[in-house]
């Protein structure tokens, strides 16, 4: 295992103490060491934005914290769900009054654990709604997509629903927006090499040399197949394959691309896979609206990418094209 | 009527804190074989605090229970800290001020965690989960004792119920959590909730076992 580490049993500590001195502009920490807000969270008059899930994935979820983003964020172990009180503790520390928009993956730990959290926040008057991810179409056939997992289309629904709350629409609005955005996202993901949690010491699954596993999971759960390594166009079309068709994305839509890498997969590739895709999109007759390639949504060391297609209306093009300030996630207004 | 005592009731939590530290490694690596192996991990982390918390505050079975479970809830997440978190608040809720804990009142415990369980999952027995131990376990403890077994054949029979419970999960296809949607390809392997339950439930027999009148 070659990590950059203390204690193997402290990373998450030690991270969240880094990340805070590091990015001391843009994020604060709060009573709970395992909860951090935007520096200037409540935001008055703004629905509140909360977010949460296992660490591992940087810069998910805490490098969205930020201006129209997200203004609290529940920080588990690795890959593992936060407990309930942490996400409670986010909702009272993203809440100016106006309720609080929970958007988060679809995984069963964090659905068990913010619907805890939400049983505490009405008991103490905090409104909180939620919108569940399942944008990752391998994970469960399509008539059965509340099974899906939530994956890389987190952050659209995060981009969407903060700019929704930052132009001063109430809960409701918010949360229709970001349904509405994870509902027009389709992903898929190609693992290359597996991870290894720093505790456990070990890869815990394997992706053979020459080999890559379609429709992995953020957390290497098994894909559809395990195929010979192809070259990235013959992986754009396949990842094509698999979303275009689920939505499905029809000639003349507009969409938004976000291509992340999983960890290691160095920025070249996902350039040259984005130029793959983008091909097969102006042959389709689908219009690239907005393009976001880079590392958003990772596991850990894993080396592979995902690719997030979300079609658009004018509502949701409006949201895409707001301000936004954050560590993973940062543009001016267009 | 067999009973242990309420104060004497601590060692059993003490010795789910050691069960649960000796088994790290093998929990994670059967949850590494359809999830993310981190159950061991995430358990041993939980139980650990616990440890540290009753040798500062130290108390009878329902304090060690109690203790457990706000632990468990407040600091450990994933889906087992909610679980296990209900599992253990249930229990203590059950044992409360008693000062005798008999086979009625153990039964009655068992129930109680199937129905805290259900309260936060909608998993069902079949769906390879620790419901799958902790169902058939509570149904042949409460069965034996209604029949007029004593307190200890009862835990005999429920060990045995839950050691079965547990190697049923290993030919199932998993229903709830990560492992659900591998559907097919989570067969072969056991679960590690189920797993976990087994240990828990197994070690809570030998350990009244060793204090019961």
């Amino acid at each position: 295992m070659q990590k950059i580490i203390n204690k193997a049993n402290n990373v998450v500590e030690e991270m969240l103490a880094g990340y805070i001195r590091a990015m001391k502009d843009s994020v604060a920490s709060t009573e709970n060491d395992r909860v951090l807000k935007y520096k200037n969270a409540p935001v008055s008059g703004k629905v509140g934005i909360v977010t949460g899930g296992g660490s591992g994935h940087k810069p998910a979820f805490i490098g969205y914290i930020g201006k129209n983003m997200v203004d609290a964020v529940a920080v588990g172990e690795i890959f593992s769900s936060p407990p309930a009180q942490m996400f409670y503790d986010a909702f009272k520390a993203a809440d100016a009054g106006q309720g609080v928009a929970c958007l988060y993956g679809n995984y069963a730990g964090d659905n068990m654990n913010v619907k805890m959290a939400i049983e505490m926040a009405n008991a103490d008057g905090i409104s909180v709604k939620t919108v569940v991810a399942n944008d990752d179409v391998p994970s469960a056939p399509k008539n059965e997509r509340n099974r899906r997992r939530g994956v890389a289309g987190e952050i659209l629904m995060w981009k969407v629903g903060g700019a929704k709350a930052a132009m001063g629409a109430g809960l409701d609005d918010v949360i229709a927006a970001a349904q509405k955005a994870i509902d027009n996202t389709r992903s898929v993901g190609i693992g290359l090499s597996p991870c290894t949690i720093p505790e456990v010491g070990h890869p815990n699954f394997k992706i053979e040399e020459g080999k890559m596993e379609v429709g992995i999971g953020h957390h290497g759960e098994p894909g559809l197949e395990v195929a010979a390594i192809e070259t990235s166009k013959e992986m754009a079309k396949r990842m094509a394959d698999i979303v275009l068709p689920d939505l499905p994305f029809n000639k003349n839509d507009e969409v938004v691309v976000l291509i992340s890498g999983l960890g290691s997969t160095p920025m070249m590739e996902l350039c040259i896979l984005f130029n793959d895709v983008a091909d097969i999109l102006d042959k389709a007759g689908i219009g690239i609206y907005h393009s976001y390639v880079g590392n958003y949504f990772t596991s850990l060391e894993m080396a592979g990418v995902t690719l997030t297609v979300m079609k658009l209306d004018e509502e949701l093009k409006k949201c895409i094209d707001f301000e936004a300030d954050s560590v993973g996630l940062r543009q001016f207004e267009r | 009527m067999q009973a242990f005592l309420n104060t004497n009731g601590s060692v059993i939590v003490e010795d789910l804190i050691t069960v649960i530290q000796e088994n790290r490694q093998y929990l994670s690596d059967i949850d590494g074989a359809i999830g993310d192996g981190d159950h061991g991990i995430n358990m041993n982390k939980g139980f650990t605090l616990c440890a540290e918390s009753l040798k500062e505050t130290p108390g009878d079975l329902t304090h060690c229970l109690n203790t457990l479970s706000k632990i468990l809830m407040t600091k450990i997440g994933g889906s087992m800290g909610p679980l296990y978190g209900f599992f253990f608040q249930s229990m203590a809720k059950k044992t409360g001020d008693n000062e005798k804990v008999n086979g009625q009142i153990f039964g009655e415990m068992l129930n109680a965690a199937v129905g805290s369980i259900q309260t936060i999952s909608d998993a069902r027995v079949g769906d390879k989960t620790l419901l799958d131990v902790l169902v058939p376990a509570a149904h042949t403890f409460n069965a034996y004792f209604a029949q007029g077994s004593d307190f200890l054949t009862a835990l005999h029979e429920m060990k045995s119920a839950a050691i079965k419970g547990r190697d049923s999960t290993k030919e199932m296809i998993a229903k709830k959590g990560r492992a659900s949607r591998l559907g097919e390809r989570s067969r072969g392997v056991l679960d590690a909730g189920a797993t976990s339950c087994c240990l828990i439930l197994c070690t809570m027999a030998d350990s009244i076992k060793k204090i019961i009148k």
